[in-house]
């Protein structure tokens, strides 16, 4: 009986190792440990055995098919990991080719530079104002210090719609308005991002519609070299750390002191290039103290109060920023342009 | 201004300092000089040569053969095809080798068989704008004065070697335009002196009164008329320095007379008028308005017709003269003028302004009346002009002058405390400082405790009050010398508005489904101006456009974001999706401001999705732009208060636009362009929407409460429902969401049949129902009632019936 048994072992592990098939694997268990197998026909024989060698036996047996089931078990798992191998041999794809797309659009790198500027002033505690575009000749004008007949009126070609209306040439016109509704009182910090109109033939340097930033503070304590500070801070935050800024001397008619704030060029460091016309600078916006007349009348005691402001041509700076050439390209709206400005 | 750096040294000493280095200075001080040009243009080897000979040219009627005289016994034959070369003349050579302007070089050639050893140039040939040409020799070659040294450098003669300051003044700096008044600022600058022209004018005995009379009748626009009478005058060239002097600053010599009173324009900045005293009618001046509809020709023989607020100079009866913008035909000064009236005069600023702009004529005299002149000067220009006419054109200066002055001269008193400048700047500077500021720009001064007294001289009338002497102290100490500070202030929060946050969201919602935000312009045509408008008033045009095209404000954005796409279309990208935020200007009637409403709008066409090497492509149809709205409401809070409804509108297609609806408020539409508005346009299948971006993010959103997340399963029941076709499914869908109750809490379509295996003129929509209870479980019976419900009620609403 115990070589019976013990053939029966190496019978069936034989098979089990010669099977290549979970199916022959199955059959392989079934033949050999299922109730009709010769294990356990051998084991209705025991009857005949004495009771010494019946629990020897009864162990042998069960030792036998613990070996079978472990070396099925062996093999089954295999036989499993052969089949995931050949499954996903056979699933393999080619992971170069482009996936599917998913389409984001851009935003319009105008918009890019004044959220941009917005974000640095909130920061600083300024809010965002804006006003109507089409305004009345007070608030473009007369509230900035630019009656009727002066002669710096020239400066801006207007669009009339009629003696008393017009599209604004400046976003100084929210300045007026803001401060009108403050009543007198300080602190004001403001910028007013806006569309503007002047009367000028679209050509690569100019358009008749373009974006501007103003900036306004007014409190009592206001000084000159807090605008300094302010554009420097600006300068740096949009064109980098190393730029420094100057500051020259100018004329608008609602600020006095007046200036031009120049950066020194980012292409050649301040020593000259094409970028920059050689002088190593490149203007970009326009500045000065709030005049005291401007101050009067919208209601602020300027022997108390004193303000700043600056006025940002956007296009100007998405152009330095991003080597643009035609100020026409950013209303053309082509795709080709405005797809570059995916990571803005 | 043009300031020729030679000039400018005739009235302060610029040794040391080159024309560049000057260009720096001034521009870091104040004036912005925007470019430095050197006259000289490269030329090289022009000499004065004498024409000892001139013949017809053997071979060629145009030409002439001349033997020229270069100085240091060098004569050479030199072929020339101006009409104007004569024997005797004294004329720029370009000799062999020279160099002229674009680095053309002379070299020596035959011209029709005669041998030339060189160029006879006209001023053009040397660099010099033809504007600026007198007109005697715009068609040919220049002729210095007889008494020129022959052998002589032709630049210097000709004042070519100099350099020329381009000066950009803003409009407060009307001092800057003249010789004098630059000089005094490049003094200051440099810590030097000012040198004035002497003046001294030898008269006869015979007194101006005799001669002419001045009124005024109009004081208020003319308070100063200085008259100067000055007989006898030789009309002439003017001598060459002053000719050049003129070309230099931009101004064309005519003659010795017109070219003094221009020349005293430059140097003083005070206009002032020739008149041919015969020509005049008589020998009277007055001043008045022009009455409305008088017509007069000024010098440019142009026909004017006046208007009332416009002044004029006039014999007594007519006019003579525009008054400070251009003189009259009538009394020009001429070859043959014998005797010469000059005008100096102070005319209002505003007054020349107007009439220059009204008749388009602006002269460097309007340019000058209009900004502002020196009272002080006016006097001292007439008799430097009577003195330069005595010398210059054998004048005799009748003596005296004839005025009307009803001008009161008072220079400007500003006083400031070194405070308030220190405040103002956020410097530390001293009381010596300050005034050695206001020493250098000539500034009378004095110190008062802790204040300073400046009395402003009248040259510099922009300088009124404190903050303008502070500016003058801030450029005179350097920017670049400030500190640099920031604002202390009380705390501000810095936040945007709800609305402009609102706005932001909805631009990266856009962005983010794929659209490229745009931005187009705000002016338009009137054909554009209202289509495709939300709510159209009347329009809002330009009083005077620059085009048609750009003439009105528009209503909508739409026709310029489908500008948009016909440009993209028109250059082989045919699958466009685009948005732009932006005004629309709605009429609050004529010269009201508008009612400016902000706008979203997108337009869409071409494939929204392809995916080419896996076959996928999805063609831009009504439900893809729709889909990007409720995505859009959706991120705004606003799905379930959003409703949609067909609608026919201009240009829209009529069965496949619908408006949209916010609770009870029609806040825009989406749909395809009108095929007929397509051709207008040029696109393709196009898909747009606009909406009112204010009404939209003016909806009151809740903040968001949790709810629990279910922990019981829900429980979904399809139907596919048989409806009139003409029955719109969102409708239905409303109708479910109303009768399923409390446990209903979801419903959607997941089909819609309309194919021949219906009934005629039925249609079937197939609904989930998900059905849920986040307390317990649901039972069947819970589930069956409230299912029941449903299907009772859109059997009543639509006579809907379950599709077998």
């Amino acid at each position: 009986m115990k070589e019976r048994l013990q053939e029966l072992q190496q019978e069936a592990i034989a098979k089990v190792e010669t099977a290549s098939a979970l199916k022959e694997l199955n059959d392989v268990r079934v033949a050999y440990l299922g109730k009709k197998g010769p294990i356990t026909e051998v084991l209705r024989g025991m009857g005949k055995l004495s009771a010494e060698e019946r629990p020897v036996m009864g162990a042998l047996a069960n030792e036998v098919r613990e070996a079978i089931a472990s070396k099925i078990e062996e093999k089954q798992t295999a036989l499993e990991a052969a089949e995931v191998e050949r499954k996903l041999a056979s699933e393999t794809i080619d992971v170069t080719l482009p996936g599917r797309p998913v389409k984001a659009g851009t935003h319009h790198p105008l918009t890019s530079v004044v959220e941009e500027v917005e974000d640095l002033f909130l920061g600083m505690g300024y809010e965002v104002a804006e006003g109507p575009e089409v305004e009345q000749d007070y608030y473009n004008f007369e509230a900035l210090n630019l009656p009727k007949g002066h002669p710096a009126r020239d400066m801006q070609d207007t669009f009339y719609i009629t003696e008393e209306t017009l599209l604004r040439t400046h976003t100084s016109t929210v300045q007026a308005r803001v401060m009108n509704k403050n009543e007198g009182k300080g602190p004001v910090k403001i910028i007013c991002p806006g569309k503007v109109y002047r009367r000028d033939d679209d050509d690569a340097t100019h358009s008749h519609q373009f974006m501007q930033i103003e900036g306004l503070v007014v409190d009592e304590n206001i000084r000159m070299s807090d605008l300094k500070g302010t554009l420097e801070v600006f300068v740096k935050k949009m064109f980098g750390a190393d730029r420094e800024i100057r500051l020259r001397p100018s004329f608008f008619p609602f600020t006095e002191p007046s200036v031009e704030v120049d950066v020194s060029c980012a292409k050649c460091g301040g020593k000259g290039c094409n970028v920059c016309k050689q002088t190593g600078w490149i203007e970009i916006l326009g500045a000065g103290m709030v005049h005291p007349n401007v101050l009067e009348m919208a209601g602020y005691d300027s022997t108390k109060y004193r303000g700043f402001a600056f006025g940002i041509g956007v296009e100007r700076i998405a152009m330095l920023k991003h080597g643009v050439d035609d100020i026409r390209h950013f209303y053309t709206n082509d795709v080709r342009f405005l797809d570059q400005f995916k990571q803005v | 201004m043009f300031v020729s750096y030679r000039w400018l040294q005739e009235y302060v000493d610029l040794s040391g300092v080159t024309a560049e280095e000057l260009a720096d200075k001034i521009t870091k001080s104040g004036i912005e000089v925007e470019g430095v040009e050197n006259l000289n243009k490269g030329i090289s080897g022009v000499v004065i040569g004498h024409v000892v000979e001139r013949e017809q040219h053997p071979n060629a009627d145009k030409l002439s053969r001349c033997q020229v005289d270069l100085g240091g016994g060098e004569i050479v034959q030199i072929v020339c095809g101006a009409p104007n070369v004569a024997q005797g003349q004294k004329v720029a050579v370009a000799k062999v080798g020279a160099v002229l302007p674009g680095n053309f070089k002379i070299k020596r050639a035959k011209l029709r068989g005669e041998e030339s050893n060189g160029m006879i140039c006209s001023l053009q040939e040397l660099g010099i704008e033809s504007k600026l040409v007198a007109k005697d020799y715009q068609e040919g070659i220049f002729v210095f004065p007889s008494d020129a040294e022959v052998g002589a450098d032709a630049l210097d003669a000709l004042n070519l070697n100099d350099e020329v300051l381009e000066l950009g003044l803003t409009p407060n700096r009307s001092d800057c335009l003249s010789m004098l008044g630059v000089a005094h600022e490049v003094a200051a600058i440099l810590r030097r002196e000012v040198k004035y022209p002497s003046v001294n004018v030898q008269t006869s005995d015979e007194q101006a009164a005799d001669y002419i009379s001045v009124k005024v009748e109009a004081k208020e626009d003319n308070p100063l008329y200085v008259a100067r009478v000055v007989k006898n005058v030789k009309i002439a060239p003017s001598p060459l320095w002053m000719q050049t002097r003129l070309m230099a600053a931009g101004i064309r010599p005519h003659n010795n007379v017109v070219d003094i009173t221009n020349y005293i324009l430059l140097e003083y900045g005070q206009p002032l008028h020739a008149f041919d005293y015969d020509r005049l009618g008589s020998k009277e001046i007055v001043v008045r308005h022009a009455s409305e509809g008088e017509k007069f020709v000024t010098l440019d023989d142009q026909e004017r017709v006046l208007k009332g607020n416009q002044l004029v100079i006039t014999n007594g009866s007519e006019p003579v003269a525009l008054a400070g913008v251009m003189g009259g035909a009538n009394s020009e000064v001429k070859d043959d003028t014998v005797n010469v009236l000059i005008e100096s005069a102070y005319f209002k600023g505003l007054t020349v302004r107007q009439a220059s702009k009204d008749h388009g004529l602006r002269s460097e005299a309007s340019a000058r009346f209009e900004k502002g002149i020196d009272p002080n000067r006016t006097r001292v220009a007439a008799d430097r002009a009577a003195e330069l006419m005595a010398e210059y054109a054998s004048g005799e200066v009748v003596s005296g002058t004839v005025e009307v002055d009803t001008l009161t001269v008072e220079p400007a008193v500003v006083a400031v405390s070194l405070g308030r400048i220190n405040d103002v700047l956020g410097t530390e500077l001293l009381m010596e400082e300050v005034q050695d500021i206001m020493n250098r720009l000539q500034f009378e001064n004095k110190v008062e405790d802790e204040t300073i007294v400046v009395t402003v001289p009248t040259r510099r009338g922009d300088i009124t009050i404190e903050e303008d002497i502070v500016e003058e102290v801030a450029r005179m100490y350097g920017y670049d010398n400030l500190p640099t500070t920031l604002p202390v202030t009380v705390a501000t929060p810095g936040k945007l508005t709800e609305y402009q946050l609102g706005r932001r969201k909805v631009r990266r919602f856009l962005e983010g489904a794929g659209l490229a935000q745009t931005t187009t312009y705000s002016l338009t045509s009137a054909g554009k101006a209202t289509q495709f408008a939300l709510n159209a008033t009347s329009t809002i045009g330009l009083a005077m456009p620059m085009s048609e095209d750009r003439s009105i404000l528009r209503q909508s954005l739409v026709p310029h974001l489908l500008e948009a796409v016909k440009h993209n279309n028109a250059r082989q990208s045919d699958s466009i999706a685009l948005y732009e935020t932006g005004s629309v200007f709605l009429s609050k009637g004529e010269g009201e401001l508008p009612d400016e409403q902000e706008r979203v709008a997108g337009a869409i066409t071409g494939l929204w999705h392809a995916h080419g090497w896996q076959g996928e492509k999805k063609v831009v149809d009504f439900y893809v732009i729709k889909g990007v709205l409720e995505g859009l409401f959706a991120q705004l809070g606003l799905e379930k208060r959003i409703s949609y409804a067909p609608v026919k509108k201009d240009g829209m297609h009529p069965g496949r636009t619908a408006a949209v609806w916010l609770d009870e408020k029609e806040i825009g539409y989406v749909g395809q362009v009108h095929p007929v508005a397509q051709k207008q346009y040029g696109l393709r299948e196009t898909y747009v929407f606009e909406l009112h971006l204010q009404e939209l993010l003016a909806a009151d959103v809740e903040e968001v409460r949790y709810s629990a997340i279910p922990r019981f399963p829900s429980i979904t029941r399809d139907i596919a429902l048989v409806v009139d076709k003409n029955v719109l499914g969102g409708e239905v869908q409303r109708v479910i969401y109303a009768a399923g109750g409390e446990l209903l809490k979801d419903v959607t379509v997941f089909d819609l049949y309309e194919g021949e295996r219906m009934e005629e003129g039925k249609k079937s929509v197939a609904f989930s129902l998900r059905y849920l209870d986040p307390e317990r479980t649901l039972t069947d019976e819970e589930v069956a009632k409230a299912h029941g419900a449903v299907l009772e009620a859109v059997e009543k609403e639509f006579g809907a019936t379950l599709r077998s």
